[in-house]
């Protein structure tokens, strides 16, 4: 990429390093957890409900239990007192209907791929054979899966002793909450009202690594292995979940191959394998299938959104209203009821809108709950907005970037407090466009598609528009103790300086193939003033890194690293006091740069590494400091940081077979400082394919038996480069104020922006042969029959 | 996930294979490449009693010439297809078609023979092969017997291949001269066809002379779009005529629908992608 603003002062920070964990990841060889394995270890295979809804009448497994290999066969009944509920932290209303969430089901299934039973075997073959001898006999019960029939009154129902489908309805309106005017007294009186309806598809996080947990129980603590995103979690959710006491259980994530937030979940597989083992007294690992994975790992989006606009005839938007039907799926996982409301902050996206109403209502269905997914509701609002804003400049037959500029917040008012009450600390949407615009060759492409409608060309030109930012950098305690969240939003860090001068740094984000490794130790080495090499930085223990929330919301840096920057001024002002003893100097004197520690206007000085030294001595220390070169610190952020960009994207919708084909994107992003910007360029294009697979080519199917018909990778269609173009990416850089680095997270940043981006250019290509929407993914088909007519 | 056990047997030549075959009583698979079934074993949903892998004789490897006919072995890998001389010169049409299956490593491991053998309808190789009448040489233990391509393709993942025989070798006539096209349309690159449309023409001066199209996923089996070619003999290769020709791809056809496609779409795409495949054929 040409990045505009790749300077840096000769420091680590800044440079394009590779990344240390690389050459062990990529080649595979490492601590993956299926890759471990303990003496007398058994495997544990899962049976799994064939039907969304049914009663469970009788479980025989006798035969099972007598095949070869088989170590014990376990059912919902055998651990229901044992399993409780699996948990969700997010009530988001105080009426909110949550049900019962065993692990094993006990008498009831409410999705196809529910655990139903395990085998545990000496092999995972033996166990995978005895799955078969396993007799259940189930008993139909009425299956619900569209959530606008779930929401009718006399529906048959999911749960039935909640009552209803619906799980809670949560509802911001600016005119109560004084922030700004009613929205729908906006659109009443408005020159140009848009009303459309969207909807998010279901989608599979299809993260790389399926997931595989391994328990020892032998040993004073349980200790688990698990592909997680969130080891700290998970040992606190397996305590409050099991009854086994929190000082009793040791969590691991080792190297993660890829979450996408998929892994943000304490799994039912989880506290099955962490009881089975424990009741057996012996490890037991269990890996899922790709199958497996789809069917029962939690899927992400799934939304109906009712969108209206007011606006004036210049196009200046005066009022949102938003009104989300949002699918839970069959219980509440983790954080599955937080996820739409997350989006509640960011349907107003860059804009100036003085007057907005969101209301969302979660419904159950009998499909696999959902949960976090790459963005977790702000790819929904973001979509949602962006396709309204080019919505209302077709409609007032503006340019798509004259509409939003009119709308945008401007450089100069940062901060700026939204209409739904986030304080935007800085951004520069008009630099990032102006950059995009300039890449794209915006006119050229303006000209050429005009000049394919006038002839009538089969393959038509679309250029779509998305501007957008996100909140990252989850999140301020206060901020989630207002939303009900059960936690709060800080991180944990540690630097510990070596008797050698080697810098050990602990980090309590657990990082899933971010490189946290490389970026932790460039970030430290210049703040110690130590080799990059010189930097050890350990994660995913909880024995090692006792405390900390994890990764998740492109919180790593913004949060994670923070606590270890903190930390490390924390180190450094100790060695100051200690150098300035073995300097003979006052500690005012001493000045510290590049890990040296100078008594100022002398050439006297001593490095951080001879401190370490004398520190591990101990054998003249100043009095009242203790013999140790160690610190911890824990940042809780003030704000969230607000990334954003313009995203520009080109396709050709050939109009005889409704093809649609990536002819450029371009991406210009503003992420504040970069640390690393190759691993900045990684997360952007990793995240622009993930979007674009939403805009195009990914979508879980259910049948209308609750049966989902995407459930291999040949039929859910994972992209590959040889599907999309090379991106054009580069960068503006507005510094974050809300961290003392600068920076702002990039882990999302790419699929919320990529979306909208891709499906306004489809829409924008036929819009002159009459189309105004296409349902995603815009499939060949469903483009085809836009253009030409008949139902989708 | 792992498949319910199985025995093995990895013979080294065809009449060891054919001996298998015949002393095995329980049900019995024959492993080509195993891209196909190897999947299906793993998802438990085939669990034959034994396998008997082809991968180690020798004489079912490779390209050769037999008079005016080239002969493939039916192990060859995609990948070698691909990158024959023999096939590139004279029926370059089932390269092309080959390009476009799967990925590398698909290439790498899936066969020829293995991939007509196993008949997916989906399958890119079944309508190329059709078109150029190529023979199937089946052995079993009664010697061997020749089956033309439009005898082979039964049902879905049925053909003319016995219990107890084995497909050996392809038998393809040469097309030297011909001009070809295989138009594969689908979603992502690595996915099968939703349509594919395989077209090989001679041309003579401006005029088609002669004229062979295929149609992949249009029916059970492939269909050989007669209509069309009969269209295309004697015309000038003009978008208008090619067009024109390309309306009868329907004949024989009976598409069915699924996710990607319902019958009417597919049916449209069957024409457009004619129209293209012979279009492309036609100028290359």
């Amino acid at each position: 990429m040409t990045a505009t603003a790749d300077s840096h002062a000769g420091g680590e920070v800044g440079q394009a390093r590779l990344r240390k964990e690389d050459a062990r990841l990529i080649a595979g060889r490492t601590r993956w957890t299926d890759n471990m394995s303990l003496p007398g270890m058994m495997h544990m295979a899962i049976l799994r409900s064939p039907l969304a809804h049914a009663r469970i009448n009788r479980i025989d497994a006798s035969e099972a239990r007598s095949m070869s290999g088989v170590e014990a066969v376990v059912t919902g009944a055998d651990v229901a007192d044992d399993q409780g509920s699996l948990p969700c932290a997010w009530p988001i209303t105080e009426d909110m209907k949550s049900p019962n969430a065993p692990s094993l089901a006990v008498d009831e299934v409410n999705f196809a791929g529910e655990a139903v039973a395990v085998v545990v075997a000496r092999s995972a073959a033996e166990a995978h054979d005895a799955l078969e001898a396993i007799d259940v006999d189930y008993e139909d019960l009425p299956v619900v899966l569209d959530m606008s029939s779930a929401m009718t009154e006399g529906s048959d129902l999911v749960h039935p002793d909640l009552g209803t489908n619906a799980s809670a309805t949560w509802v911001f309106d600016s005119a109560e909450a004084g922030t700004g005017g009613s929205a729908d007294e906006a659109l009443a009186g408005a020159e140009v009202t848009i009303h459309r309806t969207f909807r998010q598809q279901r989608l599979i996080p299809a993260f790389m690594e399926p997931r595989s947990i391994l328990v020892d129980p032998t040993g004073e603590q349980t200790t688990m292995w698990s592909a997680t995103q969130v080891p700290h979690i998970l040992r606190l959710m397996l305590a409050m979940t099991t009854g086994v006491d929190e000082h009793k259980i040791r969590v691991i994530a080792p190297d993660v191959g890829g979450g996408f937030g998929g892994k943000l979940q304490v799994t039912p597989e989880e506290v099955i394998t962490f009881l089975v083992a424990r009741k057996l007294g012996k490890p037991v690992k269990y890996t899922e299938s790709r199958s497996e994975s789809f069917t029962s790992a939690h899927h992400g989006r799934d939304q109906i959104q009712k969108l209206s606009l007011a606006a004036d005839r210049n196009g200046t938007v005066t009022g949102l209203k938003v009104e989300l039907l949002a699918d839970m799926g069959a219980y509440l996982r983790l954080v599955t009821p937080g996820v739409p409301i997350l989006g509640a902050f960011m349907f107003n996206a860059i804009y100036k809108i003085p007057a907005y109403h969101f209301s969302c209502t979660n419904v159950f269905t009998n499909k696999v709950p959902t949960d976090a997914y790459r963005g977790a509701g702000r790819p929904e609002a973001t979509f949602a907005i962006e396709r309204m804003m080019d919505e209302l400049a077709a409609e007032l037959g503006m340019d798509p970037l004259e509409v939003r500029e009119r709308n945008w917040i401007k450089h100069d008012e940062f901060p700026y407090t939204t209409v739904s009450t986030l304080t935007y600390d800085s951004g520069n949407y008009e630099a990032a466009t102006a950059r995009a615009r300039e890449l794209f060759g915006y006119d050229a492409l303006r000209a050429e598609q005009a000049e394919r409608r006038r002839r009538g060309d089969t393959v038509q030109l679309g250029i779509g528009v998305s501007t957008f930012t996100e909140m990252c950098g989850l999140a301020p305690s206060r901020v989630l103790g207002a939303l009900s969240y059960g936690a709060g939003g800080w991180e944990h860090g540690a630097v510990r300086m070596l008797p050698t001068g080697k810098v050990e740094v602990i980090t309590g984000s657990s990082p899933h193939g971010q490189g946290h490794e490389t970026a932790w130790s460039q970030i430290v080495a210049d703040r110690l003033g130590v080799g990059f090499d010189d930097v050890e930085v350990l994660h995913g223990d909880t024995q090692s890194s006792h405390k900390g929330l994890d990764t998740y919301g492109s919180r790593s840096l913004t949060v994670g690293a923070m606590a270890v920057v903190q930390a490390a001024d924390k180190v450094i002002a100790k060695a100051r006091k200690i150098a300035a003893h073995m300097m003979e100097c006052a500690e005012g004197d001493v000045e510290f740069s590049g890990g040296r520690f100078t008594v100022r206007g002398t050439d006297t000085s001593t490095s951080i590494q001879e401190i370490a030294l004398a520190v591990f001595a101990a054998h003249d220390l100043p009095d009242g400091v203790e013999p140790s070169l160690d610190s911890e610190a824990t940042f809780d952020p003030e704000n969230f940081s607000f990334p954003h960009g313009t995203h520009l994207c080109a396709t050709e919708v050939d109009t005889e077979t409704g093809r649609v084909r990536l002819r450029s994107y371009v991406a210009v992003d503003d992420v504040g400082n970069v640390v690393n910007p190759m691993i900045v360029e990684g997360q952007v294009q990793g995240g622009l394919a993930q979007g674009i697979a939403q805009a195009l080519f990914e979508e879980a199917v259910y049948d209308e038996t609750g049966t989902l018909t995407s459930g291999t990778l040949a039929d859910y269609l994972v992209p590959s480069a040889a599907d999309l173009p090379s991106f054009t990416t580069d960068r503006t850089e507005t510094p974050s104020t809300t961290n003392a680095l600068g920076v702002k997270g990039v882990g999302e940043a790419g699929t919320i922006a990529s979306t909208p981006a891709v499906v306004n250019s489809v829409v924008d290509a036929v819009r002159h042969m009459g189309v105004r929407d296409i349902e995603m993914p815009c499939t060949p088909m469903r483009v085809w029959r836009a253009i030409h007519g008949g139902a989708q | 996930m792992i498949p319910a056990a199985f025995d093995y047997e990895a013979p080294n030549t065809i009449d060891e294979a054919v001996r298998a075959l015949a002393e095995a009583d329980d049900e019995v698979k024959i492993l080509a490449g195993g891209q196909s079934l190897l999947p299906v074993l793993r998802m438990r949903l085939a669990a034959p009693a034994k396998l008997i892998d082809l991968g180690r004789i020798g004489e079912l490897q490779g390209v050769r010439t037999d008079g005016d006919m080239l002969v493939i072995g039916a192990m060859t890998s995609h990948y070698d297809v691909q990158r024959d001389p023999l096939l590139n010169e004279h029926a370059k049409l089932l390269v092309m078609a080959t390009d476009t299956v799967a990925d590398p490593q698909v290439r790498h491991r899936g066969t020829f023979g293995g991939s007509l053998a196993h008949a997916d309808p989906a399958g890119d190789l079944l309508a190329p092969a059709l078109a150029l009448d190529v023979e199937m040489v089946i052995a079993g233990p009664r010697g061997r017997r020749t089956v033309p391509a439009a005898e082979f393709f039964v049902d879905y993942f049925t053909t003319a291949v016995g219990e107890d025989e084995l497909l050996c070798e392809i038998r393809v006539p040469k097309y030297t001269g011909w001009h070809a096209h295989y138009e594969k349309f689908n979603r992502v690159a690595q996915a099968w066809s939703i349509v594919g449309v395989a077209a090989a023409v001679r041309p003579d001066g401006h005029m088609i002379a002669e004229a062979r199209v295929g149609l992949t996923n249009m029916a059970s089996v492939p269909v050989r779009a007669r209509g069309v070619e009969q269209a295309l003999v004697g015309q000038e290769a003009t978008p208008e005529a090619i067009r024109a020709a390309a309306e009868h791809a329907l004949d024989g056809t009976s598409p069915t629908a699924d996710g990607n496609a319902d019958v009417a779409y597919r049916e449209h795409l069957a024409k457009v992608l004619t129209s293209r495949a012979v279009s492309a054929a036609a100028t290359s």
